[in-house]
């Protein structure tokens, strides 16, 4: 095995289009479980930890662009007032260990269907960047990802930064997991208001092939809103508005049997906490506590 | 390949294979046992270090990601034959059973104290949330950070 440790972004991609099958690493929270346990060995490994650009992150345009090698725990400590459900979701990730090791441009690589990072991404509609020696393109997270562990990268491709507004309204996040700490989602849901754009954003975690948005969800509870005009008055959503908002979410989950949950556990649990993060938001939207 | 780094605040050169880890360069390179090899998946927190100040499992480190770094393991926590208060307190406590934990939980708890140095009982237990002790003796371990919080200066 080779090990290369390129110190500049230009040097990274040289490497990688001199080995199209070498494989990125920086937090080494899926590469090395893969290499102690011999699982795979590829014959070229590139370590990004080196390269500045990647953990940097700015503002752009209005918008956040955030390094791909941002950590979990800088996700936390900086960005949790700018964007407060990837803050909530990168908190339960793993252990302080993993969280400060582990980043969310890896949850983009290794695209698992259960990466806590990306339903706040899929809920604020986040861009992924990447790059080759070729140049540079920007793709919707959700077209970036489209299979369990697949993505769109191309071989010769780096993931450099996710580029997503900063918050302009409450945002949430939800994971059910056997406890509160190392676990892989059983399923989980993120959910931001966007009162600007009068919308919601929502998107189902560990339940699907991919991250899921429940677009009729969406579009259902958008319609609620306008309908009774609670941007503006901030009343309450009514009730059955909210277990209906709950039932088309979970109607949108495309789950499957595996050992950390059933199929029809996760059906379930996605209703459940599609109801709460919009309850959670929308309170806090009013103004109103808990 | 050759990797060097400052362990404990000595400088050591060694040569490794590219695909080994960190954990493996302490332990089988350098000789420093203190930090254990268990779940090697950064699930069970016993090969807790110190990597540039940063908490990480070293098992999860490729060796050659530590080039230049700055290590700090367990053995480097205690002034020769004086332990620090974090240990002192894991013997007062009882915190110890059979001891394979001991090591990841102290560099984790001297991690937190030095962030936080009146933690909660919750803060104690999310510091903790990724260091697994077999015997599951939590309670002691829990007391003894919490000792060790009230005579670490």
């Amino acid at each position: 095995m080779q090990f290369l440790q390129p110190h500049s972004w230009r040097e990274a991609l040289e490497a990688r289009a001199a080995h199209p099958g070498a494989r990125p690493i920086f937090g080494g929270t899926d590469v090395m479980v893969d290499l102690n346990f011999g699982r795979k060995r590829p014959e070229t490994v590139i370590d990004l930890t080196r390269v500045p650009e990647i953990r940097e992150w700015n503002r752009e345009d209005g918008l956040l662009r955030i390094g791909a090698g941002v950590t979990y725990t800088r996700a936390i400590t900086e960005l949790g007032n700018l964007l407060p459900g990837l803050a909530m979701a990168s908190r339960t990730v793993g252990s302080p260990q993993i969280r400060n090791r582990g980043t969310i441009g890896g949850n983009l690589g290794s695209a698992s269907p259960a990466g806590d990072a990306l339903p706040p991404l899929y809920a604020s509609h986040a861009v992924i960047e990447v790059a080759s020696t070729r140049g540079t393109r920007r793709i919707p997270v959700g077209q970036f990802i489209i299979g369990p562990k697949r993505n769109v990268l191309e071989p010769d491709e780096l993931i450099i930064a996710f580029i997503m507004p900063e918050a302009e309204g409450p945002q949430q996040y939800a994971k059910i997991g056997t406890r509160n700490a190392m676990v892989i989602a059983v399923c989980s849901f993120g959910l931001a208001l966007h009162p600007e754009s009068r919308s919601v954003g929502a998107c189902i975690g560990s339940a699907g092939p991919t991250p899921i948005q429940p677009r009729d969800a969406e579009n259902f509870i958008e319609d609620v809103i306008e309908e009774h005009d609670l941007w503006e008055s901030r009343a309450e959503i009514p009730a059955s508005a909210l277990d209906r908002f709950g039932v088309l979410a979970s109607e949108a989950a495309m789950p499957i049997d595996d050992v950390r949950g059933s199929a029809d556990y996760r059906r379930h649990a996605v209703g459940v906490l599609a109801r709460r993060t919009l309850t959670w938001a929308w309170n806090e939207h009013r103004g109103v506590a808990g | 390949m050759k990797l060097r780094l400052m362990v404990n605040g000595e400088s050591r050169e060694t040569e490794v294979r590219e695909g080994e880890s960190l954990l493996y360069v302490l332990r089988e390179r350098l000789g420093l046992f203190g930090s254990k090899n268990a779940c090697e998946q950064g699930e069970c927190g016993s090969c807790s270090v110190y990597l540039d100040g940063e908490l990480v499992c070293a098992c999860l480190v490729l060796a050659g990601q530590a080039e230049g770094s700055e290590v700090v393991t367990v053995e480097g926590l205690s002034e020769g034959e004086r332990l620090h208060p974090v240990q002192e307190a894991f013997l007062e406590a009882g915190a110890v059973q059979c001891g394979f934990c001991t090591p990841g939980l102290i560099v984790a708890a001297h991690d937190l104290l030095s962030r936080n140095s009146e933690p909660t009982e919750a803060e104690v237990r999310e510091a903790l949330a990724g260091n697994l002790c077999r015997c599951t003796g939590y309670e002691k371990i829990l007391t003894a950070v919490q000792m060790a919080a009230e005579t670490t200066p």
